[in-house]
């Protein structure tokens, strides 16, 4: 990272902005702060952010529709801060196009994990070499050839979980819900099937992980969705 | 959540239903004296060994020792006492034979008719009720007490039967047992006076225990349980073969002849059922019977419809098409006709419109009837009016003798005549129509004062004026009686069509009662009353001022059984009130008590019919009235649901962003301070670990609050165990860090119905709880395994255990173990795990493991797992 990055954080308590732009400070990134949603949507649109940090409850309008207007235009990642009770206004920020979620109150180190882990992910994505081969642990997965391997043997996945997987893959570091895996990889009629997911989840960690009921890689985010680590 | 959720429990749906019908067992004989009650006697005591309990309700041993002596030992209820025209006669007691309730109860002679004041007039209707509430009964019939064949024993055997038995009561029994004996043997125990006292045995063996008459009643009742047997048997093959029992369309159709024969009916009945057919009796009313013949219509539609006929009447003026159009919609094929004269022009045009129907001419037996004739109820007053008014036209034309022309004084006697016709009806025009040509002949008619008649001619005057008066008499009092017929019937239609627009508009129960109570009134002149449960446990209150003479025992039994009770019906019919179920789709609404100024009205045909209309009307409405109340309440409850849910997330949101805030900032400056080398960031440390704690414990606060403000709704879903225990192992990140987990989950553990993120928040906190009074180090094992139709799962450490004692308080809000326990927390953590376990029915229990710490077990419901139905691996 030659040229430093800017974040842009929409939020509208100053304590709160204070110890967030400290925190990213700390990481050697340029901070940009707004404080309302039109403010935030301004910034976006001038100061072109590398990252946005957005609080979903502002005094001006809920914070999804921002990220609604913003994905028309701006492919960003975005990491949404929610201090409701329940799972629904993250799986609807989810839906709308935020790449991950923090619930209020964070740790600092956690804060800046995630923006490390975003960061990267853009940068990788927006990289000029995108690698056909796709390694977490000791397994690796072949986007080009579809073969998977753990410890350089070969493991065979079923073509559904090799579909779920690979989604997994494209979207490496980023929360999905349920409703967007269902939707890629059953289709657009089995929306309300979670169970199917949970289940070909579990098959997919057995076969994956070291210990299918202590994931270090395919990650359960409760209520929620699921993510491939990104490191 | 998933369609199982809204699939009724039928586990709630078996305990909401009524208990299992009890079953009837049958002795069945030929004869008395063939030993009927000896053998049920002889069979409750086999039954009494046994250990089941069972009560004699009734049994008359007519003084036989043999029978006495089987009765020794067997509990027997007392019998009733009712005074009847000075007599005091027994009854058996129904109501404190459904309060003993026994296993099995013994009421011998079924045909029995009951003491009048007694709930039902026939025995076998008490017996009907012991049925539906649950009690095995054992009771005993004759083969001539069977409705059916009631014609034929009194043929054969020249004794008339009074009281019956209708065959479905002994078609449905659970089982017959014939109790056989053979003539011979009968003849010789009656002989002993084993039978009857010897003074009246004598009396019976001339009359009715003929040999002849014996063999033919022994065949008859063999041939019946033949029957019943053989009827058994195809219907069980029927089953076993999954095809219809009756898989044709035939269908009979009794045409009930004006005399309302019941010879003709019982045949239908038999031939019917040898057939296994349904069948339908109809009446046509043309218009022109009187009312003597509806009564004996009346009656007749009643024993076919206690047949199992449905009855109609039907009236207009085409009888013919009346009957193709009943027949074509019913699918009939065979018309039953018992007629005195050959009716040739129906047949005929029934047989044009109507090929493919056979029609059967019923045989009529030459039998004695002993019918009563038929009194005709005119009123006396039409009969001396019309006298009076043909003299009164003799006076009138005396005088003018030689002015008028006979022909022109004949028109004021026709005058006359269709006067009567209109007034008074058929006869009295016939009688004016008589008296006319006698008077006009006598008085008026050279020569005068003689029946004679000089000139011929007046003889075509006189056949002429009496066919005019009787045919304009016929033609204008049947034009009455249809108008006023179709006059009541308009009534009726008005006050349903009125009555129903006016609930349609109700909003309140007290306005259905009083529009109910102003049609019938302004219709019928009838006073009701609605009674209507109140409460949990359905008592019964009267909405208005009780009516005079309301008893509310027959309220009660009549919103229990949901069939009408009172006069007109089969249950107490001595009541003066009529007494009707509001029966609506999903239950009864209440009852609807009806008395009329006339009682008798009650049990006419077309007012009956108005009745129950009203009264379906009503139930229905109220039924609606109780919908809308259930639709208005869940919207306030969703209401109520939506507000503590938004103050909930405002008072979390509020909370949380100071907190934020606070421990952020702190952590920050204890960064830096640490960054520096300052000695105050240690300082800074402990107040950032206090403002965590403080994080969490509101955390916890606002869960406990979001569980128990209102219903917690769940969102329930399929989960492995898997992913449940790694999704609370990844929640607690660094809280374990000291301490060695194992987790040990069965390979093919069913799934778990739940609400994800609630059953991780419970493990979580158990897990939480296992590291907090258990040294660093030591192990925490999770383990999970179906078992015995649940899903286990246990978390066990090997730390301090539970305090001894009872350990029920430890799930209780805001206590813990120890009170002055250096561990932090307030003690929530379990009591949300007990109340995430109970929403999802699940059991969470503690106990201390025998070789040291704590162990915690969650049993969860394990249900019909789901099914991956999808096309797999397209």
């Amino acid at each position: 990272m030659g040229i430093a990055s800017t974040v842009l954080i929409v939020e509208d308590d100053v304590a709160i902005r204070r110890f967030v732009r400290a925190a990213l400070e700390e990481e050697g990134l340029q901070v940009v702060e707004a404080g309302t949603m039109s403010r935030g949507l301004i910034e976006a649109a001038t100061r072109q952010p590398d990252l946005i940090i957005l609080d979903l409850g502002l005094p001006d309008g809920n914070g999804i529709n921002l990220l609604k207007d913003l994905r028309g235009w701006a492919s960003v990642p975005v990491i949404v801060l929610s201090a409701r009770v329940g799972e629904t206004d993250k799986i609807q920020a989810l839906d709308a196009g935020a790449d991950d979620y923090l619930t209020k109150p964070f740790s600092i180190g956690e804060l800046q994990a995630r923006v490390r882990a975003q960061l990267r992910r853009h940068a990788s994505r927006n990289g000029a070499v995108q690698s056909s081969l796709e390694r977490f642990g000791a397994v690796e997965v072949d986007l080009l050839n579809r073969t998977v391997t753990r410890n350089g043997a070969p493991l065979h996945l079923t073509k559904l979980e090799y579909r779920l997987l690979s989604t997994l893959i494209a979207h490496r570091g980023k929360v999905l819900t349920h409703r967007q895996l269902l939707n890629e990889v059953w289709g657009p009629a089995y929306i309300e099937h979670t169970h199917y997911l949970r289940i070909y989840m579990t098959h997919l960690r057995q076969k994956v992980e070291d210990n299918a009921s202590q994931p270090r890689w395919l990650l359960t985010e409760t209520g929620i969705g699921y993510r491939l680590a990104a490191e | 959540m998933t369609d199982d959720d809204r699939r009724p429990d039928p586990d709630a749906l078996l305990a909401s239903l009524p208990p299992a019908r009890g079953r009837l067992k049958l002795f069945f004989g030929a004869a008395p004296g063939v030993g009927k009650t000896y053998a049920m006697l002889a069979e409750a005591q086999e039954k009494r060994a046994a250990g089941l309990d069972v009560v004699v309700g009734w049994v008359d041993t007519h003084g036989r020792a043999e029978t006495e002596a089987m009765l020794s030992g067997l509990e027997q209820l007392p019998r009733l006492k009712r005074e009847h025209r000075d007599c005091e006669l027994d009854a058996f007691d129904l109501d404190a034979a459904l309060a003993r309730r026994p296993a099995i109860l013994v009421v011998d002679e079924l045909p029995h008719s009951n003491a009048p004041g007694c709930r039902h007039p026939k025995r076998w209707q008490d017996v009907e009720e012991l049925l539906a509430a649950g009690i095995d009964v054992y009771s005993a019939m004759n083969v001539q007490h069977l409705d059916s064949l009631n014609d034929v024993v009194s043929r054969v055997t020249g004794v008339v039967v009074s009281e019956t038995v209708p065959d479905h009561v002994f078609d449905q029994a659970d089982e017959v047992r014939l109790v056989d004996l053979p003539p011979d043997d009968l003849l010789q125990r009656l002989a002993a006076g084993k039978v009857y006292l010897p003074e009246v045995a004598q009396r019976a063996a001339a009359n009715f225990f003929r040999k002849g008459n014996l063999i033919a009643l022994r065949e008859l009742a063999l041939r019946r349980l033949a029957d019943r047997v053989d009827s058994q048997i195809r219907a069980q093959r029927a089953i076993q073969d999954h095809t219809p029992v009756s898989g044709s369309n035939f269908g009979l159709l009794l045409l009930i002849d004006d005399d309302g024969n019941e010879d003709a009916i019982r045949q239908c009945a038999r031939l019917a059922r040898a057939l296994e057919a349904p069948w339908h009796a109809i009446w046509l009313d043309d218009g022109r019977q009187h009312d003597a013949v509806h009564d004996q219509v009346q009656a007749a539609l009643k024993l076919a419809a206690e047949q199992g006929a449905v009855t109609l009447v039907q009236s207009g003026r085409d009888n013919a098409r009346l009957l193709a159009d009943y027949v074509r919609r019913h699918n009939l094929s065979l018309l039953a006709l018992h007629r005195q004269s050959y009716p040739t022009r129906l047949l005929r045009t029934l047989k044009r419109q109507v090929p493919e129907l056979h029609v059967l001419l019923l045989a009529s037996p030459d039998r004695h009837t002993d019918r009563k004739p038929l009194r005709l109820g005119w009123p006396l007053r039409g009969w001396w009016q019309t006298v009076l008014l043909c003299l009164l036209v003799t006076v009138v034309a005396l005088p003018l003798r030689g002015l008028l022309e006979p022909a022109n004084q004949v028109m004021l006697y026709l005058l006359v005549v269709l006067w009567s016709a209109v007034r008074y009806g058929r006869a009295p025009a016939a009688l004016a129509a008589v008296l006319a040509v006698g008077l006009f002949d006598f008085f008026l008619v050279p020569p005068y004062l003689t029946f004679a008649v000089s000139d011929v001619q007046y003889l075509i005057t006189f056949a002429v004026m009496l066919v005019v008066g009787l045919v304009a008499g016929q033609l204008v009092a049947s034009q009455r009686q249809s108008a006023d017929m179709a006059q009541q019937r308009e009534a009726h239609t008005r006050i349903l069509f009125e009555l129903s627009r006016d609930l349609g508009q109700a909003l309140l129960e007290e306005q259905v009662g009083e529009a109910t109570a102003r049609y019938l009134h302004s219709g019928l002149g009838a006073r009701i009353d609605l009674w209507r449960p109140v409460g949990e446990d359905d008592h019964l209150q009267p909405q208005q001022q009780s009516l005079p003479g309301t008893d509310s025992a027959i309220v009660r039994w009549c919103f229990d059984h949901g069939e009408a009770a009172g006069q007109g019906t089969t249950t107490l019919p001595n009541s003066p009130l009529l007494y009707l179920p509001l029966k609506a789709p999903m239950r009864t609404r209440g009852v609807l008590v009806l008395s009329l100024p006339q009682p008798a009205q009650l049990s006419d045909f077309a007012t009956r019919r108005l009745c129950e209309a009203v009264a379906a009307l009503a139930a229905q409405t109220l039924e609606r009235l109780h919908y809308i109340d259930v639709a208005q309440q869940t919207l306030l409850n969703m209401e109520a649901e939506r507000m503590r849910h938004s103050l909930l997330a405002a008072l979390s949101h509020d909370l949380r962003t100071p907190l934020t805030a606070l421990t952020g900032n702190t952590e920050t400056l204890a960064r830096k301070l640490q960054r520096a080398g300052s000695p105050f960031s240690d300082d800074v440390l402990l107040l950032q670990q206090q403002g965590q704690r403080i994080a969490r414990l509101v955390t916890n606060l606002l869960e406990m609050a979001q569980l128990q403000v209102g219903s917690m709704t769940l969102k329930k879903e399929w989960l492995p165990v898997e992913e449940l225990v790694g999704g609370a192992i990844a929640a607690l990140g660094g809280a374990l860090d000291g301490h060695i987990l194992r987790t040990d989950i069965e390979p093919d553990c069913p799934l778990i119905h739940g609400d994800p993120v609630l059953l991780e928040r419970l493990l979580v906190n158990l897990v939480e709880n296992a590291a907090k009074y258990s040294r660093a180090g030591s192990e925490i094992r999770i383990r999970c395994a179906g078992e015995n139709g649940c899903i286990v799962l246990r978390v066990a450490d090997q730390g301090v255990g539970l305090p001894p004692g009872d350990i029920g308080w430890l799930f209780h809000a805001f206590s813990r173990g120890n009170r002055e326990s250096s561990v932090s927390g307030v003690g929530l953590g379990l009591a949300i795990c007990r109340t995430i376990a109970d929403a999802h029915e699940a059991r969470l229990e503690a106990e201390n493991l025998p070789g040291g710490g704590a162990c915690f077990t969650l049993t969860l419901p394990l249900l019909a797992q789901p099914s991956l139905d999808f096309p797999q691996e397209n």
